[in-house]
């Protein structure tokens, strides 16, 4: 918006920030689902879980460095005994919110709540516009309780809230769909991709949009221009012509970041992993410091040159594309994109041969996640339980540790 | 344009007065930056960027200025130059970023 800039803005936003203009923040690693392509591994929640002093603490940071908001996720960020506290908190200090959640906690009470707030913003996660699609990836019942969650959201009066969707090789097929939900509901849809990271990593192959699936997203996108959000996450299709609506390009430490639950600071919420994580906001001099001295931020936003596809001709609209879905494939981060519409990605995975890629460093996932549609059983035990009119207590067994094993007052 | 110039309209560009009182919304917030500003709208949830320090001076001057164009001068933009940013104004107040303000006293 105006006077001819002496440099683009784009090269302002590489070579990064003050502060972030958004950031992403999973509160929590507890999730009552088990998406098979979850991004963060959650399911159980950490013991070193940021307090609720510490996440004030964050805000209180990020309403000096003048983040407009924050991107809460998690995990399930609304079982967090203190997530409405921490919203409340935030959008009182001036940071607006925008929360993903699976719908769960999202009574017509809450709802009433959230539409009464411009600073608050809701995404609710469905990766299918069919129980089946959705179902098959977020777990048996999450569709029914995504779409109680939208009604109870339409029903309160909230007018443009997010129906968000990851795109995948079963759902490609159902933009329109999507796009139908959306409007029946008054939310606005929003895109996004799929990336091989924390669980996603193991069903990445099978999941991915498949190349004329890309194009055809692509196609839709272009179609349908601002009115369907993307996050800025397709800018690797910008390839194809001509350039989405956004940055289209990488923020990664540059423009956003992510924080975890116990409050390590990652590159970007598809990075968890040792080698993008630039501190912790408990370290001396908070996320402040993080954000502006960290060895790794300031890495990410030396100009790179393109490496392997600066001779590209495609280079300057996809940027090489996105840095995760390089890394959690096993490809060079000065590379294609695994998912290059001009096929250097597929050339590169050919390449890399046998060579295993880089597994998450984390992993919150349930131990006994229930997968598949299979119901939940009992599980055998062999310890004795209390009969009334039988033995008292369980038999002392050789590796009960308590000094009082066995003591009957 | 930038990408994300918000689209509530409030005043169509056409009709942008330049000699009278402007104000930013209370629900856009501002954000200086080497390149300019960032202006976020709270009530659309979406992101402006005035690539124009100058600008961003005007913007600021807005409120205790008594028209648009007495902003644009105290904030030093040239005659010449004057139409460019009144155009830039209308711009915003097109997406409802920029209200009519009081007359001060």
């Amino acid at each position: 918006m105006s006077a001819a800039p002496a440099t683009r803005l784009v090269d302002h936003f590489e070579r990064g920030l003050d502060a972030p203009i958004c950031l992403t923040w999973e509160l929590t690693y507890a999730c009552n689902l088990s998406c098979v392509h979850c991004l963060s591994s959650s399911g159980r929640r950490d013991p070193r879980e940021l307090t609720t002093a510490q996440a004030e603490a964050v805000i209180d940071e990020l309403e000096r460095m003048q983040v407009f908001y924050v991107n809460i996720g998690g995990g399930e960020p609304t079982v967090r005994p203190d997530f409405w506290h921490l919203v409340d908190y935030a959008t009182e200090h001036h940071v607006g919110v925008k929360f993903s959640t699976n719908g769960v906690r999202i009574t017509p009470e809450v709802a009433r709540r959230l539409a009464g707030s411009d600073y608050v913003d809701v995404q609710i996660s469905l990766d299918g516009a069919t129980a089946a699609v959705n179902d098959a990836v977020r777990g048996p019942g999450s569709y029914d309780v995504a779409l109680r969650a939208m009604a109870h959201l339409r029903d309160a009066g909230f007018r443009g809230f997010k129906l968000s969707v990851v795109v995948t090789r079963q759902n490609v097929t159902q933009l329109d769909a999507f796009k139908a939900i959306a409007d029946a509901y008054g939310a606005q849809l929003r895109l996004t991709r799929l990336r091989p990271s924390g669980r996603g990593a193991d069903v990445w192959d099978e999941l991915h949009p498949l190349p004329e699936q890309q194009r055809g997203l692509y196609d839709w996108l272009v179609a349908h221009g601002a009115d369907v959000l993307t996050g800025d996450s397709f800018f690797h299709l910008a390839a194809y012509g001509d350039k989405l609506p956004g940055l289209n390009l990488c923020g990664a430490g540059r423009v956003v970041c992510l924080i975890d639950p116990v409050g390590d600071v990652y590159a970007c919420p598809f990075a968890i992993h040792e080698n993008f994580l630039a501190g912790n906001v408990l370290d001396a001099g908070g996320f402040t410091a993080v954000w502006r001295t960290s060895d790794l931020f300031a890495s990410l936003r030396e100009p790179s040159g393109g490496g392997a596809c600066a001779s590209c001709g495609h280079y300057d609209a996809c940027r090489g594309g996105c840095m995760a879905a390089k890394f959690f494939t096993g490809l060079p981060l000065d590379g294609p994109d695994p998912e290059c519409v001009r096929g250097f990605g597929a050339d590169s995975l050919l390449a890399r041969g046998d060579v295993a890629p880089p597994r998450p460093s984390l992993d919150h996932s349930h131990r006994t996640a229930p997968r598949g549609g299979r119901r939940p059983r009992p599980v055998p035990v062999a310890i004795g339980r209390f009969v009334p009119g039988g033995p008292a207590h369980r038999p002392v067994s050789a590796c009960e540790d308590s000094p009082l094993a066995g003591f009957v007052p | 344009m930038p990408p994300n110039a918000a689209t509530r309209p409030a005043t169509p560009p056409g009709v942008f007065d330049a000699d009278v009182a402007w104000a930013l919304h209370p629900g856009v917030a501002v954000r200086p930056e080497p390149f300019g500003a960032l202006l976020y709208d709270f009530r659309t949830r979406r992101l402006t960027f005035l690539k124009d320090r100058r600008l961003l001076d005007v913007v600021t001057a807005l409120g205790d200025q008594p028209s648009a164009l007495a902003a644009c001068r105290a904030a030093g933009v040239a005659p010449d130059d004057e139409a460019r940013y009144a155009a830039a104004l209308a711009r915003l107040a097109a997406a409802g970023m920029l209200v009519p303000g009081a007359e001060p006293a």
